[in-house]
């Protein structure tokens, strides 16, 4: 599995509220929660992203409240991958029980840059910045994540677990 | 090598008879918890997704509708509506509708829901709260909520921990607050990312039942997966007044692993104040300056107990709000509201000229009942100062206890409850 877009940069502590603040919580449809995404810090974000784009942020993304309303939105906003330094824990549980790729790497999280075209391996967890030639790899999930993410999402996994 | 509280509760939870950090397991659960924002998602996840279409005990659920009610408009009251059917629907026990509920981790201990030894996940951040009666509990979202729901089950990754050494006594206006505060300001919103927070140490025996609920539910604040008390005699004292379930106490390891240990003396710590926009930013009460407020929240999850209410009334008491402040008190849930009536406490907050509501979540994360405009500041006893989250994204939210708070109240800018 592969992602490439282009990048969209944020800095330290990125907080659930900041990525669909509370006032848009009385809705829980991924496509009325993504025409909100990031609106308190970027208002610019959601009139520009495209499919397949990607977010690189730095340290503890995702931190706050444990809305899963949050990574909903940014995948429902075609968001393809987050990279970034480290993730806040309620946030990289439910970007992986709803299937939405994320990666820790903070070389890449200090390096890449607003507008550089990224490409991204999943299977290898190599993150390459074709806009200035560089690659990083990024930290690979433990095998029982993996089956998570393959089944896209915890719910098919335990479905497809209890089937067995 | 031994094993931390945290480890122990889980190793038994996960019927293992040892477990190290970094190891995923899957522990069985004693309660699952929801509420009106995040249940609806994990509602459509189980009708919609799931082959399971039963809950795996109807006793282990609590469904607590608080952040928007009494509903703040149309789509909040058809969130509600579908937790309420699912509730109905799947006979749940523990479901807490107006006229019931309280803000949930109000709620949960005083209806003794939760106890020592219990292994709880909640799809709130703040669930971490019951960690201080001995239990685990930390936040997860609506998918691990269902999944819960479902099985009775979730995957863990076994903490690693940092040691927390508490002692003396704090003076007379130092809270809970204060102390979890300070320990934010010395650590980062990142400092326990991942990890168990465990308090130990002479000085907890000083700490009130509230004071350790209010400690424990910002250890999220910190990053952290949980923060965790010892059971003493607070904690049994407690439990047997609002519980009639068994409970279990575990014990950390005296050769615990731990990858920080951080001694606190309570005795030297000030009321502290955490300026926008994140936890981190704290300052004590003499290190303020002059910073003029347009409103004071005193309530929410973190501080909505009755102590936290006495206190506030305690200075407010034969005095008035300053002019052109708005002061918002919110008891947390319905049983300490009606104390609050019997003890004088919503008359002495009356007759201050502030207003008194009914529990929920509201302001704190900027629903409604007390939004903020552009530019406006809050003292607030509340548990997140991001930026937006009270309100207008201009607008600035300054954490303090209700100490801090009701002294602002009076001063119309941030003040000590000692001036």
């Amino acid at each position: 599995m592969k992602a490439s877009g282009t990048v969209f940069k944020y800095g330290d502590n990125v907080d659930t509220d900041v990525i669909i603040p509370a006032r848009y919580l009385n809705v829980s449809e991924p496509s009325e929660l993504a025409a909100h995404c990031m609106e308190d810090i970027d208002r610019d974000f959601i009139h520009k992203v495209k499919k397949g784009d990607i977010i690189v942020a730095n340290k503890n993304f995702g931190c706050g409240s444990s809305r899963e309303h949050a990574p909903i939105a940014i995948k429902a906003a075609g968001v393809s991958c987050v990279i970034a330094e480290t993730f806040a824990r309620i946030f990289y549980r439910n970007s992986i029980n709803i299937g939405l790729p994320i990666i820790e790497c903070p070389e890449a999280a200090k390096d890449i840059e607003a507008g550089d075209q990224v490409e991204i391996d999943f299977d290898s967890g190599m993150i390459y910045d074709r806009t200035k030639g560089t690659q990083y790899q990024g930290q690979a999930f433990p095998e029982f994540m993996q089956k998570i993410i393959a089944a896209e999402g915890l719910i098919n996994y335990i479905n497809s677990r209890d089937k067995e | 090598m031994g094993m931390t509280m945290t480890q122990k509760i889980l190793a038994a939870h996960a019927g293992l008879s040892e477990v190290k950090a970094g190891q995923l397991i899957e522990a069985d659960l004693d309660l699952v918890l929801g509420n009106d924002i995040t249940s609806p998602v994990a509602i459509k996840e189980m009708d919609s997704k799931m082959t399971v279409s039963t809950v795996f005990d109807k006793d282990k659920i609590a469904l607590v509708l608080d952040h928007f009610v009494p509903n703040k408009d149309i789509k909040s009251a058809e969130q509600c509506k579908c937790v309420r059917e699912f509730a109905a629907r799947h006979e749940i026990t523990n479901f807490f509708d107006v006229g019931q509920m309280g803000i949930e981790h109000a709620l949960l201990p005083e209806k003794g829901l939760v106890v020592a030894g219990d292994v709880v996940i909640g799809a709130d951040s703040h669930t971490c709260t019951y960690g201080a009666l001995g239990a685990f509990s930390t936040g997860v979202g609506s998918t691990d909520m269902a999944a819960g729901m479902a099985t009775g089950k979730a995957w863990f990754k076994v903490p690693s921990a940092i040691k927390f050494i508490l002692t003396g006594k704090p003076s007379k206006w130092v809270s809970g607050k204060d102390v979890i505060l300070h320990i934010i300001g010395r650590i980062g919103v990142d400092g326990a990312l991942y990890k168990s927070m465990e308090f130990t140490g002479d000085g907890i025996a000083h700490l009130s039942m509230d004071d350790r609920l209010c400690i424990a539910n910002m250890a999220i604040e910190a990053g952290g997966k949980n923060g965790i008390f010892p059971v003493d005699d607070v904690t049994r004292a407690y439990l047997k007044e609002h519980s009639a379930r068994d409970f279990k106490v575990y014990e950390a390891d005296e050769d615990a692993e731990y990858e920080q240990v951080i001694t606190i003396d309570l005795s030297a710590l000030k009321p502290t104040v955490a300026f926008p926009h994140l936890p981190e930013n704290t300052k004590t009460i003499d290190e303020v300056g002059d910073v003029p407020i347009d409103q004071v929240v005193i309530g929410s999850c973190t501080n909505g107990r009755l102590e936290d209410l006495r206190i506030a009334a305690e200075i407010m008491k034969g005095k008035k709000v300053a002019k052109g402040l708005r002061v918002i008190v919110i008891p947390a849930t319905q049983n300490i509201y009606l104390q609050a009536i019997q003890e004088g406490l919503v008359q002495t907050f009356i007759e201050a000229g502030a207003v008194v509501s009914t529990p929920t979540c509201g302001p704190c994360l900027g629903g409604y009942m007390g939004i903020l405009a552009e530019g406006e500041r809050c003292v607030s006893t509340t548990n997140r100062n991001f930026v937006g989250r009270m309100g207008h994204v201009t607008s600035e939210v300054y954490l303090a206890s209700p100490a801090v708070a009701a002294a602002s109240a009076l001063a119309g800018k941030i003040a000590g409850p000692c001036e």
